[in-house]
């Protein structure tokens, strides 16, 4: 077999891996899919009503707020998805059958890649429920199946860019609390972002981090693909946000995993 | 015959803690060495550089023939370990963690089947295949380890304290493993605290204290660099225990036994010169007993301390 045959192969056995512990052991997988479906209720029902109202739209109010709050939310909820990531990592780390897995002939980063595919798969799941609950309390997307699929892709993107920096931290991390921590920031940037209300609407500093901070393309663009609002140059933008939050890390969890001690 | 495992020179510091201090060890193929030592004495680091964990800080490691350092994956395709904490995945099954096993050793389905069964049969596994490892008893958790790493049928096999926490019965049962790997042609090292094992198991000991070896040989050699036993005087009272004491200035006294071990070859005569120079002195030993060396004196005499007390599990 080549190197890529057998990387592949590895990989996807640890995939499979991945999948059966989340099956039977269903009670992160759970919650951080809950997160984003209270914070979707919160927001539109709580806020929805004034927030709605200020974005100045023909039919103003918590509809037109669901239609904008979404695509945010599904970036939260990638977010919080990714904080499982991490924290799922650091405790398969405390596992004796890591130290294991490092003494045999396995293709090199096929651990880690397993988690990161368990981790794209476990996010696409989770945010099925998100979107099934914006549907019931509002969310009208103008979008066509090309679009869905587009969409789709685009989660799909940010997931995995997300999960190799999460695969990271939960290696980093010392202890399962720390892994908790760490990935917290990615749960709260969509708030200093275009997630919640238009950057238009921010002070001056904040406008700019909010501009230029990398979820905010991201929302654009899925704002844009699922509400037909304008794209621009978002989604080159997320493309290379991604490669660049994929590839730091890839490097970093590869730096991690190697170069742990013994036990 | 070619050395499964060679070890030149190894050097390894953690900080400024010196954990191995210039260790030399060659393995023989097709035998069993143990390496016997106290918590501490780099036991456990030995294993972890000689199964690619760890990186030694110097020296020359060679594993299959192939050199640690340079070529790790060559010896990972060649070696299973069994390490103090069992490696199984505790959310799959018995024979879905030997299914793991036999997937990313690229075994194939029907091979992979077969030898997953075999092996469950031979360890008296089979009823564990089809529940969590996390239900097992201990002993049964190690046997699932090692039919994890002997999946990939390796030339070489680490166990490093392989019987540590286990009964007596399962510890037995790992013994029968390690025996049925050596009628098997594998070459195995072992680590433990335990004399016992390493004299039962072992082709070859090497004692590490310090982070070298201070002896190598087989039990009976070691046991002969022991220059004698010791007749051990038992007492009922401090005061003769202290009059004996005095008589015999080269002896050991072990106060809270009310006992003296007075060195000797453990032949008649000296211990007739004893009991001679006892009944000259009109002291009254109430019991009297004689001990030739063990593995016991090997390890006092050659460490300095004596070996630690099994831990009754």
């Amino acid at each position: 077999m080549t190197t890529l045959g057998l990387t592949l192969n590895d990989s996807t056995t640890m995939l499979r891996r991945n999948l059966v512990r989340a099956k039977r052991y269903p009670g992160l997988t759970l919650i951080t899919a809950a997160v984003p479906i209270v914070m979707l209720l919160l927001f539109v029902f709580v806020f929805g009503g004034t927030l709605g109202a200020g974005l100045g739209g023909p039919d103003g109010g918590r509809a037109e707020y669901a239609d904008y709050l979404t695509p945010g939310l599904l970036v939260l909820a990638i977010g919080a998805a990714a904080q499982g990531t991490a924290i799922t990592v650091a405790m398969d780390m405390t596992e004796g059958i890591i130290t294991r897995f490092r003494t045999m002939s396995i293709a090199r980063g096929a651990v880690l890649a397993g988690h990161v595919a368990g981790a794209v798969v476990q996010t696409l799941i989770g945010l099925v429920p998100v979107v099934g609950v914006a549907l019931l309390v509002g969310f009208r997307p103008s979008a066509g199946a090309l679009e869905w699929l587009a969409a789709i892709g685009v989660v799909a993107l940010l997931s995995f860019a997300i999960s190799w920096l999460c695969v990271a931290m939960g290696l980093h991390s010392k202890t399962v609390e720390g892994a908790s921590n760490l990935p917290m920031p990615l749960m709260l940037l969509p708030f200093f972002g275009s997630g919640f209300v238009p950057v238009d609407s921010m002070p001056a500093g904040l406008r700019w981090f909010a501009e230029h901070q990398p979820f905010t393309p991201f929302i654009e663009t899925l704002r844009g693909l699922l509400s037909g609002t304008e794209i621009g140059s978002s989604l080159v933008e997320s493309v290379a946000w991604c490669a660049v939050i994929a590839l730091v890390g890839y490097l970093w969890a590869r730096r991690n995993y190697e170069n742990r001690p013994a036990r | 015959m070619n050395s499964a495992i060679s070890v030149r020179g190894l050097r390894k510091s953690f900080g400024e803690q010196v954990v191995l201090d210039g260790l030399d060890l060659t393995v023989p193929e097709g035998s069993v060495f143990a390496l016997l030592g106290p918590n501490g004495s780099g036991k456990t680091t030995t294993v972890d550089i000689l199964s690619t964990l760890t990186p030694g800080d110097s020296g020359e490691v060679r594993v299959a023939g192939y050199d640690v350092a340079k070529d790790p994956r060559a010896v990972r395709a060649s070696i299973a370990v069994t390490g103090q904490f069992t490696a199984v995945d505790n959310l799959l099954t018995g024979a879905e963690n030997l299914r793991l096993m036999a997937d990313l050793l690229h075994l194939g389905r029907q091979e992979g089947q077969a030898r997953a069964a075999d092996l469950l049969e031979r360890f008296d596994l089979v009823e564990a295949a089809t529940t969590n490892p996390s239900t097992y008893s201990g002993g049964m958790r190690r046997k699932l380890d090692l039919a994890m790493g002997l999946m990939g049928d390796p030339r070489i096999v680490f166990l490093d304290e392989p019987t540590t926490g286990l009964d007596p019965r399962s510890r037995r049962a790992v013994w029968d493993v390690v025996r049925g790997l050596v009628a098997d042609g594998v070459t195995v090292l072992l680590t433990t605290q335990y004399l016992e094992e390493a004299d039962q198991l072992a082709d070859r000991i090497g004692v590490l204290n310090g982070g070298r070896l201070v002896a190598e040989g087989t039990a009976a050699e070691l046991k002969r660099q022991v220059p004698g036993g010791s007749v051990r005087l038992q007492f009922t009272d401090r005061r003769p225990l202290d009059d004996a004491a005095r008589l015999f200035p080269s002896a050991a006294l072990d106060a809270d036994a009310l006992a003296l071990d007075v060195p000797s070859d453990g032949g008649v005569r000296a211990l007739k010169d004893v009991l001679a120079r006892l009944d000259e002195a009109a002291i009254e030993v109430a019991d009297l007993t004689l001990h030739t060396p063990d593995l016991d004196d090997v390890f006092l005499a050659l460490t300095g301390r004596p070996t630690p007390e099994e831990v009754a599990s």
